[in-house]
């Protein structure tokens, strides 16, 4: 964890330095960050002395960093929608669902009725829908995608905290419905709280990657996370991001400099919303199965405290706030826990502590430093426009 | 010009007809139901407004703060919480009082006034310590806040009441009288005495005291009242106390009626009331009491009636409800239509 921050952070000083966004940096440093960790976990950990290697196994396991790289791409898609255009998305771990179901149906057994293959690494004797992981990825994506404009539509015409609302509501309907989809009319359509599994290996380059082959799925992950900076960084650049961030200053303004609202709102959603269903499509082949009591809303605030803590509307940020958050969640508190317990001869539950955790997080950061760790400077100025004289007491 | 004109008409006409079709479905939904066993639909019925009372008074809460500082606060579900774990403790271990007696009934609503005070207390230091700091932030700063509020009352239910849920007997009655053949438990007529004087002082603080024409000064605009003389941070944190002491009677009673405890269940009765609010009308105090009731009676429908989708589709139906509203009518039954101040 502590390389990939370095890492990371250089290359975000770097991106800062040059404030005509050099495109070649990032990339570069992305790369050689990203690299050194694959080279170190496929390589280095082996050889190193037992307990050296112990030491990574407890504090940083391998399966961590890729399960971190998959908060990393649903943050970036939850940092466009509150981030860019300033819509507070309650819900996004609807898309999640939605992108691992879509892992569930095409890429397993699970529709044992009929037998489709495309490209897939399953033998072709075997039952149900078997789609390659790429093809899934993509189907995933759009799914989302036209979920997202769904739950987008009704929201456009609300205020900001009704917004969140809807948002939340659609995040308790969708999972809900995998929940109880066992017996939709008769038919089986998301096995219920059994869930699906297994999931089908994921083919790259002639291999066959299963759940246990972390350093090629880190690889994937990684290009993943990649592309997602790499969408996030373009589109706030081109027309569209400067649109949302137009609206999420003032919509009022935006809308009479002609900025269509409808349109950059519903974008704003789906473009989200993608990366929902890619981060979805990918932890499902990590944890090899979707289970419909993992979305809970929790993921929803878990995302939402990664996008605050680092900085809403800064890429940087959130990558920084979500590597940090999802190892603290998967690995930090059980093995500092473990640790402290250990020395001090307690038996303290700490991962019991993580509602706190999250929840203090999102209070200290809304009340003493609203912009995140790694601010973006434009956000800097609009969170702080505070004693502006024409507005009431309710704020604006 | 014209044509946005146009297509804004098409649009309304078509909002106008899918809400009467929905509404349509639901009237032959509930007469089909009538005519099949009309028992059944009334129990159905007598559970829900027993929920709706419950739910009318969490509602309150959330209209209230809406009404004057237009926050939508996230963790009243969760003082709620919090006044269920308070009651089961006062009652059943500091008093140890677990079943009917003349001593039980006075730990009750000893306890109703001590529920009232803490949960109270509670919202008024919440307002204090993090709401009031943030008031001219944008308004993604105290929600965002108001949300990690709730997950840091839900920790604290956690500590106090364990990951699971813990069940209470009850100090109050426990038989049901039955009116044809409609079967009304004694706890459903308790929080009935309990709730209705409850929302009669509440109103009657609101509408008639001096304290109360302030709590509407100052939503009405906040600015103008302080320049009035109204002290304003005052007038805030009462109506806290206003929301918060009917979210600790709610919680209480919901203890004492259901017997169940958990740190989660704020955050499920929280939306619900919440959508009960909007329903009626957010930051409109007899809308939200309507719209819990309609809720609850609903929500009992759903999940008692032999043609309904059951329990396990509860919350996806209020949820469906909510958007539905937001989508057709986000003003609500009883609101007045949202003028935006620019």
């Amino acid at each position: 964890m502590k390389l990939s921050l370095r890492g990371k952070r250089s290359s975000d000083k770097k991106a800062k330095n040059n404030k005509s966004f050099d495109q070649a940096k990032w990339i570069r440093g992305f790369t050689i960050a990203a690299v050194l960790i694959w080279v170190f976990y496929a390589f280095v950990v082996e050889l190193l002395p037992y307990e050296v290697a112990s030491f990574f196994q407890k504090w940083m396991p391998a399966s961590t960093v890729n399960e971190s790289l998959v908060w990393v791409i649903c943050a970036l898609g939850l940092n466009i929608v509150v981030g860019y255009a300033g819509l507070l998305d309650l819900g996004f771990v609807a898309f999640w669902a939605i992108g691992g179901y879509t892992a569930g149906w095409f890429m397993s057994d699970f529709f044992h009725q009929v037998n489709f293959h495309l490209g897939s690494t399953a033998p072709s004797s075997q039952n149900g829908i078997h789609i390659s992981f790429w093809g899934v990825l993509i189907i995933g994506a759009l799914i989302a995608a036209v979920f997202g404009v769904i739950i987008g539509a009704p929201t456009l015409r609300l205020k900001s905290d009704y917004l969140a609302l809807v948002t939340l509501g659609f995040g308790e309907i969708i999972p809900q419905f995998f929940y109880n989809g066992e017996n939709i009319g008769g038919f089986n359509l998301t096995n219920g709280s059994k869930g699906i599994s297994p999931i089908d290996n994921v083919g790259l380059f002639g291999k066959t990657l299963g759940p246990f082959d972390l350093d090629w799925k880190y690889l994937i992950f990684v290009g993943l996370a990649a592309l997602m900076v790499f969408i996030s960084l373009r589109i706030r650049s081109g027309r569209l991001g400067r649109a949302w961030l137009a609206i999420r200053e003032d919509e009022l303004a935006a809308s009479m400099m002609g900025v269509p609202l409808m349109r950059s709102k519903l974008s704003a959603y789906a473009v989200g919303a993608v990366s929902g269903g890619i981060g979805g499509v990918a932890f499902a082949t990590h944890v090899n199965g979707v289970f419909a009591d993992r979305f809970s809303f929790a993921i929803s605030i878990i995302l939402l405290a990664m996008v605050v803590l680092g900085g809403m509307g800064n890429v940087w940020g959130v990558i920084v706030g979500a590597l940090a958050i999802s190892w603290v969640n998967a690995t930090g508190l059980p093995a500092f826990g473990d640790t402290v317990n250990a020395a001090l001869g307690t038996n303290i539950n700490f991962p019991s502590y993580n509602f706190l955790l999250f929840g203090g997080i999102l209070i200290f950061m809304m009340l003493y430093k609203r912009e995140g760790l790694l601010p973006e400077s434009r956000l800097k100025e609009l969170l702080h426009e505070t004693d502006d004289a024409s507005t009431n007491t309710g704020g604006h | 010009m014209a044509r946005s004109s146009t297509r804004f008409s098409a649009r309304l006409i078509i909002e106008r007809f899918s809400a009467t079709l929905i509404l349509l479905l639901v009237a032959v939904w509930l007469g089909v139901n009538l005519v099949k066993s009309p028992s059944q639909f009334f129990q159905a019925s007598a559970i829900g407004i027993s929920n709706g009372v419950l739910y009318a008074l969490i509602a309150l809460g959330y209209t209230l703060v809406y009404g004057i500082i237009e926050l939508i606060n996230f963790a009243h579900g969760d003082l709620f919480m919090l006044g269920g774990l308070f009651a089961a403790t006062f009652i059943a271990v500091w008093f140890g009082q677990d079943s009917p007696s003349s001593v039980g009934y006075v730990v009750f609503f000893a306890c109703l006034i001590a529920v009232m005070g803490f949960c109270a207390t509670i919202n008024v230091a919440i307002e204090r310590f993090a709401y009031r700091r943030l008031r001219r932030a944008p308004k993604l700063a105290p929600l965002i806040t108001a949300v990690g509020v709730s997950f840091v009352i839900q920790f604290i239910g956690i500590r106090w009441n364990g990951s699971g849920p813990k069940t209470w007997n009850s100090v109050l009655p426990s038989g049901e009288i039955i009116i044809a053949k409609v079967h009304i438990p004694y706890t459903t007529l308790i929080s009935f005495l309990v709730t209705i004087p409850l929302l009669v002082l509440m109103t009657y603080i609101v509408t008639k005291t001096r304290r109360g024409k302030a709590m509407r000064a100052t939503a009405q605009d906040a600015d103008a009242a302080r320049l009035m003389g109204i002290n304003v941070d005052k007038t805030i944190a009462f109506t806290f106390a206003l929301g918060g002491a009917l979210a600790g009677a709610a919680g209480l009673l919901f203890q004492q009626t259901r017997g169940v405890t958990n740190y989660n269940l704020g955050y499920q009765l929280g939306l619900i009331a919440f959508t009960s609010a909007v329903l009626g009308g957010i930051g409109n105090l007899s809308g939200a009491v309507l719209g819990a009731i309609l809720i609850g009676l609903i929500q009992g429908l759903n999940d008692g009636l032999p043609i309904g989708l059951g329990q396990q589709w509860s919350q996806t139906v209020v949820f469906s409800i909510l958007i539905l509203l937001m989508t057709f009518k986000p003003t609500g039954l009883l609101g007045k239509p949202m003028v935006e101040k620019v």
